[in-house]
Parts: C-alpha cells; sequence; structure tokens
C-alpha cells in the first residue's frame, strides 16, 4: 500500500537514506504507574535520501516533525519502525560500539550557539574534544584545530577566548569548526541560522555554501524559512504533522508548489520587496496546526487546507477517508501528497 | 475626537502623501543607562513625526535601540536610565510625566504590543478579564454587562473563532497565534492614537504570522491609528509600513518612505542588510553579501560614523566626523553617510564582497574598539 512512499526521488548513490522513519513518543499517565494513554505521533513515514555534495532541506512549522526527522537520521533517537541506510548498514540496528566510529562521519550543527557550546571552555578546547574522544588528538590534532579556526573564519589568535566573547555569528561558527573537526560526510544543521541577526546570518550561509563546495559534504538542512532554503537547498523535502507532503529539487518546487501546504507556506513568507508584497496573492490559513497525539485521519492538513473547503462532498469524503501519497500525476514537477495536487506559481 | 473609530475612506490607508496630522512626534530622544562600566548610549539622537493612519517600521540589529526608543516613549524604562529630547503625543509631552498620569494615557491613546505574548498576559486570569481590564481602566462607569460584549467584539474582530466561549478561556489555553490576537485586541480596545508593535511576529510560525499580521492590519484600520512596527524582519517592514527607519548604534542612520529604502538606500548599511538577506524569489545563483564584523560596543562608541569599521567605502573623513542625516532628495528621504551620492543606482554586490569571511574587517573592528576603549580610559583619569 506503501508502493509510492518506497520510492524516494533517487539520487545517483545517496550517502545516507532515512526508510518509512515512525517515531512514537509515549505519552504518560501522572501517578507511579505512568501508563500509556497515547501517543505522540512525531514522525510517521518519512523516507529521505542524502546524496554526496547534496543539501536537502527539511522545511516546515515548530512541532512538524523536522528536528527529530534529522535525530533519527544520525541515530541520535532509536526509531518505532524505519531504517536509516548508510554506506549499505541499517543504523538502527547497530550496537553502541559499532554506532561509535560512524559517529564521526555524521554530525550536527545546533541552532543556538550560546547553550550548544561549554561556556567554561576555550574555542581550542570546544573544537579539539571530538578529535580527544575519538583518540585523534595526539596526530596532529593541535595543527587541525588550528586550520579549523581559519576554515571557518575566525582569527587564529582568538583560539584561547571563551565562547562568551564572540558574537552570536562567531559562536555559530565554532560551532561549525566543532563539527567538522572529524571529517564528517554528513552534517545535520538544525536551524543553524534562524538566531542571527541577518547581516550576519548571510556570512555562515556563504561559509556553509564555501564548505561544501571544498569537502563535498552532504547536507540536511532543517528550516522553517524558506528564503534561506531557496538560496543553500538543491532539493527541498516540505513536512506537515510527521509526513512530507511534497518533495522536489528546488528549482521545481519554487517554480510551482502543488500541495496545497506548501502553496501557504510560501505565500505567507514575506517578501523584502515592497512592490511585489503589495500585489502578491496571499494564501492565509486559518486555525492552528492540530495535536500530534491524534492527527486528522485522512490528510492531516485538511483541516486547515484552503482547497479543502471549496471542494464538492464526494472530493471531501476522499480527503476524509483516504490518505494522499506523494504522488508525480498532477501538472506540476514536485512529488505531492495531495489527492487534488494542482500547480500554482508563486513567486 | 480621538476616540470614536473613524474607519478610511477607501481602506487604503497605505497610499503614500495622503495622511491626516500629526499624532506622534519624536525629537531628539536620547537614553542611556549608567552601568559599572560607565555610560552605555542606548539611543542617541532619534527624531520622526507620526501621523494619523500612518504606519513606521524600525528596523535594525539586536541591540541598535529601535525597542529602547519605544520603550522610552512609553515610560517603560527604569528609573535609572537617563532620558532626553521630547515624544509628544497630540503636542502633550509624555517624556518625564508621573506614573498617575501616564497610565492615563496608556493604552488608552498609545499602545503596545510586545514580542512574546505569553509574557505579556497573566497567566491566572481570564482572557476576557484582562481585556475588560483594559477597558475598565479608562472607562470605569462601564457595567459588566457592557465591558463584557465590548470584549467579545473585539475578539471577534481580531479573528478568534467563538469569541462567546474564549472570552472566558485562559491564555494556557490557547494556541500562540491566538494569545497574541488577544493582544492586539487589548491593545486596541480603546481606540488609541498609536500603537507600537515590538517584533509582534517573532516568537510564531510563518502561517501564523501571516494570520496575526492580517489581524493587526485590520485592527489598526478599524481604530485608524498610527502603527509603528519595530522589527529587525525586512519582509515585514516591506508589506506593512509606509515609512521606514533604519537604526544603527543607537542612531537613525536611513529614513525615507519604503520604496526609496528598498530601491534606493542610500546609506551603504542598508543596501548591505538588503544585499545580505537570501530571497525567495531570486535564484540560489545569487550569492549573498554579508556585512562583516559587529555592531559597535555602545558603551564607548569610536568617534566618526560608528559604522565606518564595517562599511568598505570608508574614508579618511568618516572615522573623524560622525555624518548628520542629510536629505537626498526634496521628498523627505534622509541617509546619515558623507557619500551617499555615490550609492546611486548600486547593488548590494557592487559594493560588499560576497565572501563568507572577512578577517581584515573583523580586525577593524576590534583596533576600532580598542582605540575607543583606550580613549575612554584616558577620558575617567
Amino acid at each position: 500500500m506503501n508502493a509510492m512512499l518506497d520510492t524516494p526521488q533517487t539520487a545517483a548513490n545517496p550517502v545516507i537514506a532515512g526508510r518509512n522513519l515512525v517515531k512514537e513518543f509515549p505519552v504518560r499517565s501522572k501517578g507511579i504507574l505512568r501508563r500509556k494513554v497515547g501517543a505522540v505521533h512525531a514522525v510517521s513515514g518519512v523516507s529521505l535520501e542524502i546524496g554526496a555534495n547534496e543539501t536537502l532541506a527539511l522545511v516546515g512549522e515548530s512541532g512538524c516533525g523536522k528536528s527529530t526527522t534529522a535525530r533519527l537520521l544520525m541515530n541520535l533517537i532509536t526509531p518505532t519502525s524505519g531504517e536509516v541506510l548508510y554506506e549499505g548498514k541499517d543504523l538502527t540496528k547497530l550496537s553502541r560500539n559499532q554506532m561509535r566510529p560512524i559517529r564521526r562521519d555524521i554530525q550536527l550543527v545546533f541552532q543556538d550557539p550560546m547553550a550548544s557550546l561549554d561556556p567554561r571552555m576555550t574555542v581550542f578546547e570546544i573544537i579539539a574534544e571530538p578529535l580527544r574522544v575519538h583518540g585523534m588528538f595526539k596526530n596532529g590534532g593541535r595543527d587541525r584545530v588550528n586550520s579549523l579556526i581559519e576554515i571557518v573564519g575566525l582569527n587564529p589568535e582568538h583560539r584561547n577566548r571563551y565562547p562568551h566573547e564572540f558574537s552570536g555569528g562567531q559562536r555559530q561558527r565554532i560551532g561549525i569548526a566543532r563539527a567538522l573537526a572529524l571529517q564528517p560526510r554528513v552534517l545535520m544543521l538544525d536551524e543553524p541560522v534562524s538566531a542571527l541577526d541577518v547581516s550576519i546570518q548571510a556570512g555562515v550561509i556563504n561559509l556553509l555554501e564555501d564548505l561544501q563546495d571544498e569537502l563535498g559534504l552532504s547536507y540536511l538542512f532543517v528550516s522553517h524559512d524558506l528564503s534561506v532554503v531557496r538560496h543553500i537547498a538543491d532539493k527541498v523535502a516540505v513536512m506537515y504533522l510527521g509526513k512530507i507532503v511534497e518533495e522536489g529539487t528546488t528549482d521545481q518546487l519554487f517554480a510551482g508548489p502543488a500541495h496545497p501546504y506548501t502553496q501557504a507556506l510560501m505565500s505567507a513568507i514575506p517578501l523584502p520587496d515592497p512592490r511585489k508584497e503589495r500585489t502578491r496573492e496571499r494564501i492565509v490559513l486559518q486555525g492552528d496546526v492540530p495535536s500530534p497525539s491524534n492527527p486528522p485521519s485522512g490528510c492531516r492538513f485538511r483541516t486547515r487546507c484552503p482547497l479543502f473547503k471549496e471542494l464538492p462532498e464526494n472530493d471531501q469524503r476522499k480527503c476524509i477517508e483516504i490518505e494522499p501519497l506523494l504522488r508525480t500525476d498532477h501538472d506540476g514537477l514536485t512529488r505531492a501528497a495531495c489527492h487534488f495536487a494542482r500547480k500554482k506559481q508563486l513567486v | 475626537m480621538s476616540n470614536i473609530s473613524v474607519s478610511t475612506s477607501n481602506g487604503d490607508s497605505r497610499a503614500v502623501g495622503a495622511k491626516g496630522d500629526t499624532v506622534l512626534s519624536v525629537k531628539d530622544l536620547a537614553v542611556s543607562f549608567p552601568t559599572d562600566d560607565g555610560l552605555v548610549h542606548a539611543v542617541r539622537g532619534v527624531s520622526y513625526e507620526l501621523r494619523r493612519g500612518q504606519s513606521l517600521g524600525i528596523v535594525g540589529e539586536s541591540g541598535s535601540g529601535k525597542s529602547v526608543t519605544s520603550m522610552a516613549i512609553m515610560g517603560l524604562l527604569p528609573k535609572t536610565a537617563q532620558i532626553t529630547g521630547s515624544a509628544k503625543l497630540e503636542g502633550d509631552e509624555l517624556l518625564g510625566l508621573g506614573d498617575a498620569e501616564l497610565s492615563r494615557i496608556r493604552g488608552k491613546k498609545i499602545s503596545m504590543i510586545f514580542q512574546d505574548p505569553l509574557t505579556s498576559l497573566n497567566p491566572v486570569y481570564t482572557v476576557g478579564f484582562q481585556l475588560g481590564e483594559a477597558i475598565r481602566t479608562h472607562y470605569g462607569d462601564l457595567s459588566k454587562q457592557e465591558v463584557r460584549t465590548r470584549c467579545i467584539d473585539l475578539l471577534d474582530s481580531v479573528g478568534i473563532p467563538n469569541p462567546q466561549q474564549r472570552v472566558d478561556a485562559y491564555p494556557h489555553e490557547l494556541s500562540g497565534g491566538m494569545r497574541q490576537r488577544v493582544v492586539i485586541a487589548i491593545a486596541m480596545a480603546n481606540n488609541p492614537d498609536v500603537i507600537i508593535a515590538d517584533e509582534p511576529t517573532t516568537a510564531l510560525d510563518v502561517t501564523v504570522q501571516a494570520q496575526v499580521l492580517e489581524a493587526l492590519e485590520k485592527a489598526r484600520e478599524e481604530v485608524n491609528a498610527a502603527l509603528i512596527l519595530i522589527t529587525h524582519d525586512l519582509g515585514v517592514i516591506a508589506g506593512h509600513t509606509d515609512e521606514v527607519l533604519v537604526m544603527y548604534a543607537g542612531r537613525p542612520v536611513e529614513h525615507g518612505s519604503v520604496d526609496e529604502i528598498f530601491y534606493e538606500p542610500r546609506m551603504p548599511y542598508t543596501l548591505g542588510l538588503i544585499g545580505s538577506l537570501p530571497r525567495m524569489d531570486e535564484s540560489r545563483d545569487q550569492r549573498l553579501t554579508p556585512i562583516h564584523g559587529t555592531p559597535p560596543s555602545m558603551l564607548n562608541l569610536p568617534v566618526g560614523c560608528p559604522f565606518r569599521p564595517r562599511c568598505p567605502m570608508h574614508q579618511d573623513i568618516c572615522a573623524e566626523v560622525e555624518p548628520g542625516l542629510l536629505p537626498i532628495n526634496g521628498s523627505g528621504h534622509v541617509a546619515a553617510c558623507h557619500f551617499s551620492d555615490q550609492l546611486e543606482g548600486k547593488a548590494p554586490d557592487e559594493v560588499f564582497a560576497p565572501v563568507a569571511t572577512d578577517l581584515s574587517v573583523e580586525a577593524e573592528v576590534e583596533a576600532v574598539e580598542a582605540e575607543a576603549a583606550a580613549l575612554h580610559e584616558e577620558e575617567d583619569k
């Protein structure tokens, strides 16, 4: 039944791939017994592939499961079902010892650079820590750290300073240097620029682009901001309530999103261009995202869908009863999970 | 007169030019905070005029003084703050008023919307009570029933579904977007002349941001209030304001109509900001042009133009003289740059280098700061 879901867009040779990932967090009752009374369906059947030197952006609003998906791909949390493939191995089946060497290859950059750096360690020690942990500091670790400091655009003379002596953008660069220390192949970037001021954000985005070109890294770029995504990503997957509702290459998606949610998301992002802003079509969604502990039946977006409201009753029943799968047989170029997907040009 | 809600003639209150009389006039406003390390000059001379029905956007990076300016006008700063200059609401001075007098104005003639609705609402009272409180404070003679009806009307007008039931809900029972609508309803409860919205949508998701901005726009039109929209998001500014004030290091560095600021910026900082924005309507081949370095410390500002260390166009004069706001043309567009005429028709990538890092700029920022700190210490001696 999930035939469509099993065939995500094929990159020639994906570096890392998730297949039908499902993660449910139990909701427990109060008291001593803490019986399981329900589950939060954080991620419900997500399949992704990231190729070498490629950036896949995962876009969605808060609570849609995008960060959970990134952590599942890193095998930081065990999925309820599904598998993560890296170099032909299913990471979810590995023991902690087997997983350890692989951790080097998949690194994470956090959103808040202040919270993710130890305030009592110098920059040098922060960047050296992963090398020490993996026993790689002894041979040439010092030079490696110094060169990393330069690669991310920090002044090597500042290596003995503490995180609080740096600005937000510089701290994020420290976080990136630490993630690069073990020469990873995949970087999971969890909202890496959303805590930064615009003028600083641009520098970090440029740095990420340069690093990818030089080191051939693969990025999973988790973000809520479609304008940053358009700038940095090769492929985009839009998530809503734990499911991918639309995916495609960046050009395909921005040329004509076919899923009503992507369309609404795109039209809600303000453009820094007053003339376009005045004339552009705006799709304002009503209401809020439903609770992931009790998602709507059928299409999860139907409760807020502007298209659903205009459909005749027969078609509405289809949305309520049948869960739409990602499909390409509509007039757009993307894969959209909507029974009535129709391309719409918005930017 | 100001308390009667007048809807604008054709709803097109955004048309530039056709505006009413001045409601708020701020002149040479300066705010400093004494600290252990010395005086922090958070705001160093802000002047603007706001007309009825107009909306003014204030942009700037964190620490540029955009919020402090509005807090000073509202009288919300701590007693230790040293405030000079003037802020007149319909000709009456606001600065230096006592608490009792301010309370008569706040919430009635001028109201404020804060960033985080969960902290600006009281968790132990229902939204109806808090909304009613805003009305009863200024109109004590209304009956309970009248206040309740007005509350329900207000909740309805900001787009809250089932206002009859929601009026008895507590803030935690509402979603983030709903809470911010309640805050907007409180702000517009007494048909104020001026609404100050400080990052009203920063804490919200984009689709909810669109809803809340729409509600705010509608509320503003209904009471024909002037709006001051403080944000770091140039996209929000582009869609919701008539005029824009760009702030840097506690001072306005450029002021003009929204079109002038976005299409003909004449201050390198503004141009840099626009160039550093990733845009959804442009393909990824377009490289971003970041402004390297960091804003100066407000504790010991260097002499000359505060943007000089980060500015690729700077020359000798910039280190000596801080430029005032100079007119660009007759239309009221002003910019604080000695070389604003050189920016005519320039694209961001012609001025700023589209590279990831520039250590020379960082070094310069540090050198200037060290110099200013040394100067500061000398003065202390």
